[in-house]
């Protein structure tokens, strides 16, 4: 597959209000192939929703991009005019946030929201965007089109509104989609149909997906490849089967092994303790020298705080930054 | 096994005033009936908008039941005056989904578990702080923190404080609405070893209201299924998993993400 997305050497760091600067990402690096689901695998503090943000320029005012380069379509968007990025946000690359009452107008009707996304992008007649608005709601609901698009946000369920954002997303043809988070605020029948949705849309549009999340279990059957975030590194990157069923790295294994057996867990499993991480993550922007993880980890070594670990191919497309496969 | 609490024919209506002034009847719960033992945890289960939470409420003495019965402890409470009520509410606590909007971001972390025992007016300054320091060491928060405001402690540590809170006035039943949801994978393990240790040492009943099965099936002795304000199914963890009755319940199982994944791919519709 072609690549798409070229994320290099990316450092981003917040400057909190006493002056100090505060890493987020420190040298993330990946790419994004056409037509791919990516799932980002993170928890609070890894830098996760930094990373969505970042490709667009999207950060808030304390946020600089001290170093690195976002290669899409031939460019550098981190170098871009702004002119030339109004015209790739929302139309090439579309975003979608995690609380989808948040982003929608609560007077403004449905309908009107997604035609805005198009006009602002697009040359058209009203009755020309009329039609290519309700050509979008069919995309994304399975039917009841013109009295969605008629509806005010809060008519409308937590998944519809979903919907909604993804019609808005995928209004201008964009060839990628970053999702942050977008079902953890619905509950697990209608997360199934919005996740269904992105593979459906994705097959029909070839569209490409970062499909940004902390719980694992949305990207096993669905991502194409995973990669795992740590406190502001990527831990590990491969293919979905390889990363989640055998982990490399110490937290993804870790990670793993804390999840609950569930639906298959035998009685006697039942209610004895879960293995965890101890420790906590890391805050936001602790300045730490060598590997991230270390402190929390069963298999550190000495060499572990003397430097950053990079990443090594353990195989088939599958990297690990782990000393323990250095050799 | 004795049953702390007793649910019979539990129904809720509310009345939610239309436009122009046209009333129109909510049944929000309809012919629920549940018990649950003594030191074990009945889980909840549902979609959205099932009535979980409602029926929590109600458990709680939070909400007046249409008609119906709850006996708490042996005690009919449905037939409790509000000065009765007083003395059960304690005994019956909660902890909610996010500790970030649940707790008071201008109090301590001392104040927070302790200022249910201070509108008791059960013991006086020294007394509550050092039942304080004991609620932080049962739920796993260092002590040095206690002069702490919430927006200083991370995800896992406020829903510990959430805990300790609800434990301060020594309950006996404790109503758990989606504890684990708005916390990372890593930190929801956490809070499950915390709860299933604070029930094997405490003899703590748990009410535990989820999303999600694959927790419901780890904390649970038994599950109830809710759809549109009844509960369609009610049996033993491991039957509701592994041998589903109704479609409702059918339905959230295959909803249910799973690890498995080349095993399970989702259905492209």
């Amino acid at each position: 597959m072609p690549l798409l997305l070229q994320v290099q050497d990316l450092h981003v760091a917040y400057t909190s209000r006493a002056g100090t600067k505060h890493p987020a990402l420190e040298g993330v690096s990946f790419d994004a192939r056409a037509g791919e689901i990516l799932g980002v695998l993170g928890e609070s503090g890894s830098g996760k929703s930094t990373l969505a943000s970042a490709p667009l320029r999207l950060l808030p005012g304390n946020a600089e991009i001290q170093k690195g380069a976002v290669l899409f379509e031939g460019q550098d968007l981190l170098r871009a005019e702004p002119r030339v990025l109004e015209g790739i946000r929302g139309a090439r690359i579309a975003l979608i946030f995690q609380e989808p009452w948040l982003a929608l107008h609560p007077t403004i009707r449905i309908g009107e929201q997604i035609s805005d996304v198009l006009a602002a992008h697009e040359s058209g007649g009203r009755q020309a965007l009329r039609q290519k608005t309700l050509q979008l709601l069919a995309e994304v609901f399975p039917s009841d089109v013109a009295r969605i698009s008629d509806s005010y946000a809060h008519q409308l369920s937590g998944g519809q509104q979903q919907r909604v954002l993804i019609a808005q997303a995928i209004a201008c043809g964009p060839s990628l989609i970053v999702a942050d988070e977008p079902t953890a605020s619905l509950d697990p029948t209608t997360q199934r149909d919005i996740l269904q949705l992105f593979q459906t849309l994705r097959e029909k549009l070839n569209l490409s997906v970062i499909l940004i999340t902390h719980n694992p279990a949305l990207l096993s059957g669905l991502a194409d490849r995973v990669l795992v975030l740590y406190a502001g590194k990527v831990a590990e990157v491969g293919p979905t089967d390889r990363v989640l069923r055998f982990p490399q790295h110490p937290y993804t294994r870790r990670l793993m092994e804390s999840m609950p057996a569930g639906l298959d867990e035998s009685a006697k499993a039942r209610k004895s303790r879960l293995p965890v991480i101890p420790g906590e993550a890391p805050n936001l922007g602790t300045l730490v020298k060598g590997c991230r993880f270390e402190s929390r980890c069963t298999d550190r070594m000495d060499r572990c705080t003397q430097r950053d670990p990079a990443p090594v191919v353990v195989g088939d497309a599958h990297a690990v930054s782990c000393f323990k496969y250095e050799d | 096994m004795e049953r702390l609490l007793i649910v019979e024919k539990l129904e809720k209506r509310y009345a939610s005033t239309q436009l122009l002034g046209t009333r129109k009847e909510v049944k929000a719960l309809q012919d629920v009936s549940f018990s649950i033992a003594r030191g074990s945890t009945l889980a909840l289960v549902g979609e959205s908008a099932s009535g979980k939470s409602t029926l929590a409420y109600c458990v709680a003495c939070l909400e007046r039941l249409t008609s119906g019965r709850i006996i708490f402890d042996g005690n009919e409470i449905t037939a409790f005056d509000e000065k009765q009520l007083r003395e059960v509410r304690p005994q019956i606590q909660l902890v909610f989904q996010d500790p970030a909007r649940s707790l008071n971001p201008r109090y301590s972390a001392s104040e927070i578990v302790s200022e249910p025992l201070l509108v008791r007016g059960r013991l006086d300054k020294r007394e509550r702080e050092d039942r304080a320091r004991s609620l932080f060491a049962q739920v796993g928060i260092p002590q040095e923190k206690a002069r702490q405001r919430v927006a200083e402690f991370s995800g896992g540590e406020r829903q510990r404080l959430a805990i300790a809170r609800a434990l301060s006035l020594e309950p006996k039943l404790l109503i758990l609405d989606e504890p684990l949801s708005a916390l990372d994978c890593s930190v929801q393990a956490q809070i499950a070893n915390l709860l299933i240790e604070l029930q094997a040492s405490l003899g703590l009943t748990y009410l535990f209201i989820t999303h999600d099965l694959a927790m419901a099936g780890h904390l649970s002795d038994e599950i109830a299924v809710m759809e549109r304000g009844r509960v369609v199914e009610l049996d033993a963890a491991d039957k509701i998993l592994q041998a589903p009755g109704k479609e409702a319940t059918r339905r959230l199982i295959a909803a249910t993400p799973r690890m498995g994944a080349a095993d399970h791919p989702p259905q492209v519709v």
